[in-house]
């Protein structure tokens, strides 16, 4: 086809429409192949394959189910969260695991912001391998590694993948925040030393979260930020959202601990205008 | 350490009493040592850095442990950025270990651990927030810090909690500064866990070089 004058080169580019790859986003999420099991294609919010090295965000209404697909068992899903009418409010790592009196996330447990309020609840983990301590990869780490990290090269770290997706919510580099690596897990030690647990996994794992506010969420798939392989080893990332109830009072995770109840009174506060 | 100036050389450019429960911050220059000393025992000092140079660029937890492979700060730990440059180095201390993964105490934390009874009390991100906010900066500033002098094992089953501390009157902990940077502190007010020994105390901090 030529693209000598606009017209043909508009035809040039009309052409490509309807190209299916793996790695994209399905607009309405309603029309997704994958859907979830039980979710009605009309309750879809968000339905995007994130390549290797791929990031993606989107705003999240309270109630709202998150769910995570490890589709190779080679994905590892960086997560930055912040609350979506006020981002000076964000997930914070370190008091997620104090108040819980844990070091590992996995089901039933909370994703926790610094202002004492629940931003998710872990519904279902298929996964039970996740990360809170190692946070994301950068250009220094991944340039040691694979020799170069930057985001037009073949190997982009994590960090500047979120600093691509926080500009385009007006957030910037001050705002990247420690993370939770979903997927790929780290155990600590009686000496305080980190034992990795990077798989590869068995394909298809999945980790289903709640948003209990309304946020904006972030994700980057790139390898570990500890994963020895010379190679850059990172497979797709499906992300599916759907629209959900808000946590009814009598909800067991909601009741399972003291500080957990109050994290999410104070969640519920911040609603009650 | 008897006289709490040993070993340090060069000229002294600060030697602060903190006062319990207090903010504090300074600049401290490439290859400056700060020490702080733990004058009574068992008193958490939370601490962050900022690049002098680009405050975007700051203290990162998570960095400094893959670094090192372990969450522990000890003698040779080097404080890594958010951007992998080696910020700062422990070039000394008579704690066997520090903490980075606990964070900071904060008004709205302690609703969750301990109950809204304890929303008015004093915290560290108060002191944070008031000593950054010379500077420039905000709530976004905020990033997991170190709590030095503070005692945050995890067991084998994942059991993870602020504990009985290590420390003990009078020692200290050494960072030599690798870079321009800019040193907040929140000599921790916290009064309802053991990081203080319930008791909250004055602490010392002495740049030299």
């Amino acid at each position: 086809m030529t693209t000598a004058n606009p017209n043909a080169a508009q035809a040039h580019a009309r052409a490509m429409a309807g190209t299916q790859v793996e790695a994209m986003p399905t607009v309405p999420a309603s029309a997704a192949a994958l859907l979830p099991a039980g979710v009605a294609p009309s309750d879809m919010v968000w339905a995007e394959t994130l390549a290797p090295g791929g990031y993606g965000a989107k705003r999240l209404d309270r109630g709202a189910r998150l769910q995570l697909t490890d589709l190779a068992g080679d994905a590892c899903a960086s997560m930055l969260v912040f609350n979506a009418e006020r981002p000076v409010e964000r997930l914070n790592v370190a008091d997620t695991l104090k108040v819980q009196w844990n070091a590992y996330l996995g089901a039933g447990k909370l994703v926790l912001s610094d202002m004492g309020k629940v931003m998710f609840s872990v519904l279902e983990d298929e996964a039970g391998t996740h990360d809170a301590f190692c946070g994301a990869s950068n250009a220094a780490t991944n340039a040691a590694r694979y020799g170069e990290g930057d985001n037009w090269g073949p190997h982009p770290n994590a960090r500047d993948r979120f600093s691509l997706a926080l500009a385009k919510f007006g957030l910037a580099r001050r705002d990247i925040h420690p993370c939770v690596n979903w997927f790929k897990g780290v155990k600590v030690e009686a000496d305080g030393s980190l034992t990795p647990q990077h798989g590869p996994f068995a394909a298809g794992r999945r980790l289903t979260l709640r948003a209990e506010m309304d946020l904006i969420v972030v994700l980057a798939n790139c390898p570990h930020v500890l994963d020895a392989r010379a190679d850059y080893s990172v497979t797709p990332l499906r992300v599916s959202a759907w629209r959900g109830p808000v946590t009814p009072l009598d909800d067991p995770i909601r009741n399972a601990t003291p500080e957990g109840l109050r994290a999410f009174l104070n969640a519920e506060a911040e609603y009650s205008r | 350490m008897s006289d709490p100036l040993t070993g340090l050389t060069g000229p002294i450019a600060r030697d602060d009493i903190v006062p319990a429960r207090a903010p504090w911050d300074a600049v401290v220059r490439k290859g400056q040592t700060l020490r702080i000393v733990d004058l009574e025992g068992n008193q958490a000092v939370d601490f962050l850095m900022y690049a002098l140079a680009d405050d975007a660029e700051r203290y990162s937890a998570q960095d400094t442990i893959v670094a090192q492979g372990n969450i522990f700060l000890r003698t040779g730990s080097v404080l890594l950025s958010n951007e992998g440059n080696a910020m700062a180095t422990v070039t000394g201390t008579s704690v066997a270990y520090h903490d980075t993964i606990g964070g900071a105490c904060s008004c709205e934390s302690n609703t969750l651990r301990y109950g809204h009874h304890t929303k008015s009390q004093h915290a560290c991100v108060e002191n944070f927030l008031q000593a950054n906010a010379r500077h420039g900066r905000g709530k976004r500033d905020m990033v997991s810090n170190i709590n030095w002098f503070m005692n945050v094992p995890v067991e084998a089953d994942g059991a993870l909690g602020i504990v009985d501390g290590i420390s003990a009157p009078g020692l200290y902990v050494d960072l030599r500064a690798e870079m321009d940077l800019v040193a907040i502190v929140s000599n921790c007010p916290q009064i309802n866990n053991p990081c203080n020994g319930f008791n909250p105390t004055p602490v010392r901090m002495i740049i030299a070089g």
